[in-house]
């Protein structure tokens, strides 16, 4: 009888060669972003235009084909074309004229359309060889003299992709999701057949330990040693479950790599569950996210079709399976035990620990959870060796971080970025700094639980330990950055108003406190703050934090704590002046017309929503501050400085 | 829509009978609301007595799991939902000028349908589509980057007229 490698290695050939009938051996390949943010950018459209020429013409030849989130999310949609044995061409922001000029230009005639690539340096080599070498971190990167030049080769825009090391996102952006042929051909499944094969779960451990993998939803709990003590439990069923409730405001990696490479996830989970002994996974997943969930039921189905989920996995006698379950919209259902609650179909209420779930979880069950990006790493660490991926990082932190960069940045985006790399590289250098010429206040990591750091801090390197000695947290990845138009005491108030909302009011310090910490935000925000309010929210934070049953309590304060620390003045400014300089609290801001500026051009008076701007042509123009909607478009529109907020 | 709000539709009660006959059964009881409201928009409330008569789970827990996720709803939804996207990516972007504007001119608060039954103004968490910010969604159609000018043309094609002429 034939092993699981043995087995792998046969639907893998197949897998190639059904590949090659369908795709390599088309002249020109066109491939298109199709993540849920491409397709509102139009990425579906392109791909109909681009169909309907292929139709039209009766172009044989040319191969059309959807993959995940490429990352450059200012430039969607993006669409690569691939000449066989030519280096590939990768264009941003099509739209259908677009890709019909590129069809005719490039696709038919052979000429590429400088005017529409993405800006940078473009790929060297051609795509089969690109392809084959991104099942295979340790061989990029000993391959190359530097980070910056291996994923030029893979990603094109070097700018974007120069600091970037691409592991849980190796294949997303390259493969098609839906395809679990495009998966097996970049060594698909080869991990959870080699520890079925040669490993035993013990060593999976020690494996996965010495790696130095944290978790990634946030906690950064040492995910070998969370395997290793639900491994050790005795008892009759035990569950792995993988949670995708990725619940901050302002983060989308989860949905991204799900989206992008849902087979990654599962086989991570498939390995996870061999280690600690669960034979029935779960995936909880956010309802919100339809696409991300249509293409993980596709993956679910393909792989136990192929025998690697299901009774007798890659022909052994294990047994594993995965089940779906989706969030309803709680935030808090990314407490561990609170998630555990909604599965069994209860209140998504947290309880207290211990006891740990990897003791007692589901139905009592030992049970661990692990995140999306997590399980994502466990495969790169199976195929490239714990020492290989222990060396990429920090002392304390191994591996990548892949992030959600977004805000007021140049090129928002899903980037991975080795653990260390400075906010500054990742802001400046990858997110390619402000949007409009506008000066840097604050990047803020780790959403409503994490804090928001100034410039003087930008110089703070990416890993658990000191994002948290700087007073903000890793989070789950959501990075947002913030420019001078931003009032920290609104985002504050922002965060606040979640947390507020989103406790489930099981503890009295959540529950009550937030409510209070965030009316005497609303109060600053609105102009009625008083003298002592800042040191209220303060002690409040410090109960808070000390004394609230889980993570979503006591990491509540945190936006507050750091706003205060290192944006102190803007606080003063909104108690004593009233003043909001940043212009985002309505109640605290007022535009006028500077008459000795203004040339009378209009562009304030068209941009108006509510039409409260009065003046004809080359007059000095009037603001009806009765009827203004402080918007600010006005002040934004105008090109003189003539309009005064204040 | 024409279903009939007192009685679960038959595919849903086959469901429920499956999810039962299988182990933890009544872990169910999110997915089965899902689908309920997946179907009406909403969950009437003699349904969800159904469900906990047929699932054999208290009413008054299956009111409190209902009441507990953000999905669930309790009041029919208009014709169409207008959803103003309040993530942190969004909100620094401006969405929640763009959220002031909108309940400005429908005339509700958030949560509320226009009178006409026209439109139901609502917030979400974040939809994930950051790059885009400010998002906002009308049914099922995304648009990004919008600004408070933009709004009316953007539901222009809804049936708004104007403001204070939708109810």
């Amino acid at each position: 009888m034939s092993g699981p490698l043995e087995r792998l290695a046969a639907a893998r050939r197949e897998a190639v060669f059904r590949l090659f009938e369908r795709k390599f051996k088309a002249r020109v390949r066109i491939t298109i972003g199709s993540a849920t943010c491409e397709n509102a950018a139009g990425a579906e459209k392109v791909y109909a235009r681009f169909k309907a020429l292929i139709d039209e013409r009766g172009a044989g030849d040319v191969a059309l084909g959807r993959v995940g989130c490429t990352g450059k999310c200012d430039m969607e949609p993006v669409v690569t074309v691939i000449e066989r044995n030519t280096r590939p061409f990768k264009y941003g922001a099509l739209n259908p004229e677009r890709a019909e000029q590129v069809f005719r230009e490039h696709v038919l005639e052979g000429r590429p359309v400088e005017a529409l690539l993405l800006p940078g340096p473009q790929p060297e080599g051609d795509m089969e060889d690109l392809i084959s070498r991104c099942g295979d971190a340790a061989e990029r990167v000993r391959g190359a003299a530097d980070l910056e030049r291996a994923f030029r080769d893979v990603f094109g825009d070097v700018h974007f992709f120069g600091k970037q090391l691409r592991l849980t996102l190796r294949n997303c952006g390259v493969i098609d999701p839906e395809s679990l042929d495009e998966y097996l051909a970049v060594r698909g499944y080869e991990a959870a057949a080699t520890v079925l094969e040669r490993m035993t779960p013990q060593e999976v451990i020690e494996t996965v330990k010495l790696a130095g993998l944290r978790g990634r939803g946030g906690g950064g709990f040492p995910t070998g040693v969370k395997w290793g003590f639900a491994a050790g439990e005795a008892a009759d069923e035990k569950f792995i479950v993988c949670n995708a409730d990725e619940g901050d405001p302002g983060a989308f990696m989860d949905r991204s790599t799900i989206e992008g490479d849902p087979h990654t996830v599962i086989e991570g989970l498939m390995i996870a569950g061999y280690a600690m002994g669960a034979t029935q996974g779960f995936m909880y997943i956010r309802a919100e996210y339809p696409l991300a969930i249509a293409r993980l039921e596709r993956a679910l189905e393909d792989a136990r079709r192929a025998g690697f989920l299901g009774e007798r996995i890659f022909g052994t006698d294990r047994r594993f399976d995965i089940e779906m379950r989706l969030g309803a919209g709680a935030f808090v259902c990314g407490e561990e035990t609170a998630l555990i609650h909604s599965i069994e179909g209860r209140r998504g209420m947290p309880r207290p620990r211990p006891p740990y779930p990897s003791a007692s979880g589901l139905w009592g069950r030992p049970t661990v959870i692990n995140n999306v990006e997590t399980l994502a790493n466990v495969p790169v660490i199976i195929l490239d060796g714990a020492e290989w991926f222990g060396s990429i990082g920090t002392a304390k932190s191994k591996g990548t971080k892949v992030f959600a960069l977004a805000g007021d940045v140049q090129n928002t985006g899903l980037v991975e970025v080795p653990m260390g790399t400075t906010l500054r590289d990742v802001v400046y250098d990858v997110g390619g700094g402000i949007k409009d010429g506008k000066a840097f206040k604050a990047v803020q990591t780790g959403g409503p639980a994490g804090g928001c750091l100034p410039a003087s801090m930008l110089d703070t390197p990416v890993d658990y330990d000191t994002l948290a000695a700087a007073g903000s947290i890793m989070g789950s990845g959501g990075m947002i950055v913030m420019d001078e138009d931003t009032c920290m005491v609104n985002v504050a108030r922002f965060f606040l108003e979640f947390t507020q909302n989103e406790s489930c009011g099981k503890c009295t310090p959540c529950r009550e406190g937030t409510k209070r910490m965030l009316e005497i935000l609303t109060r600053i925000t609105e102009g009625a703050g008083e003298e002592g309010d800042v040191e209220k929210l303060l002690r409040l934070a410090d109960t808070i934090r000390k004394t609230s049953l889980c993570g979503l309590g006591q990491a509540a304060p945190n936006p507050v704590i750091s706003t205060i620390t290192h944006f102190r003045s803007e606080y003063d400014e909104h108690i004593r002046e009233k003043r909001c300089a940043a212009g985002a609290c309505a109640a605290l801001t007022r535009y006028r017309i500077d008459p000795e500026a203004c040339v009378g051009c209009g562009a304030c008076r068209r941009v108006c929503p509510v039409n409260c701007i009065t003046g004809g042509p080359k007059q000095v123009h009037v603001i009806d501050a009765s009827r203004c909607i402080r918007c600010g478009q006005c002040f934004d529109a105008c090109r003189f400085d003539a309009v005064l907020r204040g | 829509m024409t279903d009939d709000i007192h009685a679960l539709p038959q595919d849903i009660v086959e469901y429920i009978d499956r999810c039962l006959a299988g182990p933890h059964g009544e872990s169910y009881l999110i997915p089965v609301l899902q689908q309920v409201q997946n179907r009406f928009g909403y969950l009437p409330r003699p349904l969800m007595d159904e469900v906990a008569h047929r699932m054999r789970i208290p009413t008054a827990k299956v009111t409190g799991v209902a009441t507990f996720y953000h999905f669930f709803s309790f009041t029919p939804r208009g014709k169409h939902r207008v959803t103003v996207c309040m993530g942190t990516a969004c909100f620094v972007r401006g969405a929640g000028k763009i959220l002031d504007r909108l309940k400005d001119l429908l005339g509700v608060a958030e949560g509320e349908t226009t009178a006409d039954g026209l439109f139901t103004l609502e917030s979400a968490r974040c939809l994930g589509t950051c790059a885009l910010a400010p998002v906002v969604v009308v049914d099922d159609a995304l648009h990004g980057n919008v600004t408070t000018g933009d709004l009316e043309k953007i539901l222009k094609p809804y049936g708004f007229k104007g403001k204070g002429e939708t109810g």
